[in-house]
């Protein structure tokens, strides 16, 4: 053991190390959850005290259904962010696959169309990810460059909103299944299926990996390529998908929904304690993020607050959120 | 007496790492400071650039005790440091970087370019350094330039007491003359000079003083005429030099690794060797000299221009560093913080990186048999603390992560295994344990390539040597003959 305690880290080490969280339980560190689940308790009992609307069951069914989209945008969010990437397309993909589906839904099975749905919003990943990964260009710029172009392409496909009448197109945004919205169901499945994704696949760990250090994962003889463009792709499957859901919800697919979302999915990810750097982030905190986003807006909504406003609060709401984090880092 | 530490302790969070170091100096002396990685040298540094704040003790400077409280503070007392790692920044020119904060400007408030350009080239030139010129951007100067101007920075402030944390780590040949010309003029002016190194020659040849540090604590000062290399590594390591290296192995067996041609255009060019069963090969240069190309290249990171590499006979010409590994190789690069760890994620994920199908149940990771397979990996290679596994890489110390890197290839079962530089920042005791490990596993029938630029580790550690010069192999020698002045020889291409 001669000097190998000695030896003190780097200056940097030693900052990082120092931002590991304190608060352990059974040995594992909790700090971040408990932070969340007190932000979210709070939100929660705030919002039953101070509004009569907020607990009936029409709010709480609306809350969950809400929360869908932006879940499924930050899920895919999150797996890119990893990988120390952006994807800015989200938003236009979601609008892109949901009329393409109800431009479909006459025509074909209900089903059917939905598929090709998030089949479009897959093949945008696809494309992402392999301009980012083959041709090494910057992710903010190529999903830049896809935000405005499938945006385009949504509006070519159709100026104007598309509302199919076939009843069976309301069914997967609405249903219940008990008391629970069914999309609900489907965008916490994505979070468990993407939290052992992420935690407990080979597959998962090199893209944790290489948004840590991609020239050592490189040389661990794992194709960082392939995974740069699944991660993509699986960003792109999330906002497809989200895209379906908000239609069916809706029952009206319009080629101009969907501005800003990846916004909100980025802040759930940044609420969540993820890196924008990459290699650091996690699946519970992202949805921990999810929930937080959501319940400040359904606040501001029940409280009446104007909607410029909203955004405003909004902004400061995930200052505030960050800033929390960054001194509980510090502080340690 | 300029500078004086008295009695200096320093913990981090309740770790001790200077226990109560005495230092001394007065105007133009060298005082060299030399010990084992771990030893407590950077500390040390730290502390003398105001860096990090002494637990216990004292310094003094001009019979006058001072408190350094930031490097701020350290430089307005005159004390600059040029540390080890390179804090240029890249995007810069040279003059930007040399007189940051401080350049030249016209009446009307605009920088004077033409002067800044002209001043950093007069601090250049006034220190031997002549030859870089100051409107390149720091980042596409060679390591060992980028050092140069490191220093030219420091003396721009025109210091009393210059502190150099193992300069010529980077730096040969003509460079390095360069440098000891310059601490010998910095001397003559009257400047104090700190000297941190654990190349002992350079030491001996330099210093008016060495003081030996060990685990924290002075183990004695000396002069150079009253000393010797021996003597110096009996000191540091607390043990004889015969002890460090294990014993010679025996005849090597049948070939493991086969280079023939290999060229890459501007790197390196028509490299062949052999590399057998059993046996350990190193592969000495200068920086600069192609080796850590050669390497990355053999190991299919980087494509050749013409040549091929085949291991055991099997498949050659590898496309992707996977197929290597396929093949049986593997590569414990020069920097693992570039190259060889993710930092920020556990050592149980840096172990298992290259072998993701090491522990699998079905499509999921078997946390259980992982967490059994690292275990025992982290106790064969005696990883500290051995309780790590979850813990993040970046918490372990150097050596810790150099093993963690070595525990990573050695669970892909290598037939091949190269190594660059695997000791460089490492502390002595672990050069130890790595020097047993590869004997070991040369004995076991791997074949080792090991790329290294202290003399001492590459013929004392190794059966055969191979010298790289310019990107080409120039010479090959026995280990048990050959002599440091012979590499050194082969390696700068004209007589020594």
């Amino acid at each position: 053991m001669t000097g190998q305690l000695t030896e003190p880290a780097p200056p940097a080490a030693r900052a990082r190390a120092g931002r590991l969280p304190r608060l352990m339980v059974g040995g594992r560190d909790v700090t971040v959850q408990a932070g969340f689940v007190t932000l979210i308790v709070v939100l929660v009992a705030t919002a039953a005290l101070t509004s009569d609307a907020f607990l009936t069951q029409a709010n709480l069914t609306n809350l969950l259904k809400q929360m869908v989209t932006t879940g499924l945008l930050a899920f895919g969010m999150l797996v890119v962010i990893l990988t120390g990437g952006i994807d800015l397309s989200v938003g236009s993909v979601v609008a892109f696959s949901g009329i393409v589906t109800a431009g479909l839904a006459g025509g074909m099975p209900i089903a059917a169309a939905m598929a090709v749905g998030v089949l479009c919003g897959i093949g945008f990943g696809l494309v992402n990810g392999t301009l980012i990964a083959r041709f090494a260009l910057a992710p903010f710029v190529v999903t830049l460059a896809a935000l405005t172009t499938v945006r385009g392409l949504a509006f070519v496909y159709s100026e104007v909103p598309i509302a199919p009448e076939d009843p069976a197109f309301f069914t997967l945004g609405s249903a219940l299944a008990g008391p629970l919205p069914v999309s609900t169901l489907i965008m916490l499945a994505v979070f468990l299926v993407g939290g052992v994704f992420l935690t407990r696949t080979p597959a998962g760990r090199a893209i944790v990996a290489i948004g840590g250090n991609a020239e050592t994962v490189r040389l661990a003889g794992i194709n960082v390529r392939a995974h740069v463009i699944l991660a993509y792709t699986v960003s792109g499957a999330c906002a497809g998908l989200a895209g379906v859901i908000l239609a069916s919800r809706v029952g009206i697919a319009q080629p101009s929904v969907g501005v800003a979302f990846e916004l909100d999915a980025i802040a759930a990810c940044v609420i969540g304690g993820a890196s924008l750097a990459g290699g650091r982030g996690s699946v519970r905190a992202t949805f921990g993020g999810v929930l937080v986003l959501v319940l400040i807006n359904n606040l501001l909504n029940l409280y009446g607050v104007q909607s410029f406003w909203q955004q405003v609060l909004k902004g400061l709401i995930i200052i505030a959120v960050i800033l929390v984090q960054r001194t509980n880092r510090v502080r340690a | 007496m300029i500078l004086e530490l008295r009695g200096v302790h320093k913990h981090y969070g309740g770790v001790p790492v200077l226990h109560g170091v005495d230092l001394a100096g007065h105007g133009g002396q060298v005082l060299a400071v030399v010990g084992a990685n771990g030893a407590g040298k950077s500390t040390l540094i730290r502390i003398l650039a105001g860096a990090q704040p002494m637990s216990a003790g004292e310094m003094w400077m001009d019979g006058e005790r001072v408190e350094l409280r930031s490097p701020h503070d350290a430089h307005a007392r005159g004390i600059r440091t040029v540390y080890q790692e390179l804090t240029l920044v890249p995007e810069l020119s040279v003059t930007e970087n040399l007189l940051m904060g401080d350049l030249p400007r016209r009446r009307s408030g605009l920088i004077d370019w033409p002067a800044a350009h002209a001043r950093s080239r007069e601090l250049l030139e006034d220190i031997g350094f002549a030859g870089i010129d100051p409107r390149t951007p720091a980042g596409r100067l060679s390591v060992a330039r980028q050092q140069m101007v490191e220093i030219a920075k420091a003396l721009a402030g025109d210091p009393r007491v210059l502190v150099l944390d193992e300069p010529s780590a980077v730096l040969a040949g003509a460079d390095l003359e360069a440098l000891f010309a310059l601490v010998r003029r910095l001397c003559e002016r009257g400047v104090l000079v700190v000297y941190v190194s654990h190349r002992l020659a350079e030491v001996l040849e330099l210093a008016t003083s060495i003081t030996v540090i060990k685990d924290g604590r002075v183990i004695g000062t000396t002069e150079p005429a009253s000393t010797s290399e021996a003597d110096l590594i009996g000191m540091m390591a607390g043990r004889r030099l015969e002890q460090i290296y294990p014993g010679r192995r025996g005849e090597p067996g049948g070939t493991a690794l086969q280079v023939t041609g290999l060229s890459r255009a501007g790197e390196f060019d028509d490299v062949s060797f052999t590399l057998r069963e059993g046996e350990i090969v190193g592969l000495f240069g200068l920086v600069g000299s192609g080796r850590s190309e050669l390497a990355r290249c053999v190991f299919g990171a980087e494509p050749a221009t013409a040549g091929q590499t085949r291991v055991a006979g099997g498949r050659g010409g590898f496309r992707s560093p996977g197929q290597a590994i396929a093949a049986g190789l593997a590569l414990v690069t020069e920097d693992r913080k570039r190259s060889g760890l993710v930092l920020g994620m556990s050592v149980l994920d840096n172990i298992t990186l290259a072998t993701p199908r090491a522990a699998r149940r079905g499509p999921l990771i078997d946390a259980g048999r992982r967490t059994q397979i690292v275990g025992t990996m982290v106790e064969r290679l005696d990883i500290r603390p051995p309780a790590c596994a979850t813990m993040p890489a970046v918490q372990l110390s150097g050596g810790n992560q150099q093993k963690v890197v070595l525990a990573k290839w050695l669970l892909a079962e290598p037939r091949v295994l190269i190594l660059d530089e695997p000791t460089r920042g490492v502390d002595m005791a672990t050069r130890v344990e790595i020097y047993r490990m590869i004997d070991g596993l040369a004995r076991q029938g791997l074949g080792v390539l090991l790329i290294s630029s202290d003399l001492t580790e590459v013929l004392g550690a190794t059966d055969r040597v191979l010298v790289m010069n310019q990107g080409r192999i120039t010479g090959e020698v026995r280990s048990e003959q050959a002599t440091e002045e012979q590499l050194l020889t082969y390696a700068i291409g004209r007589a020594a």
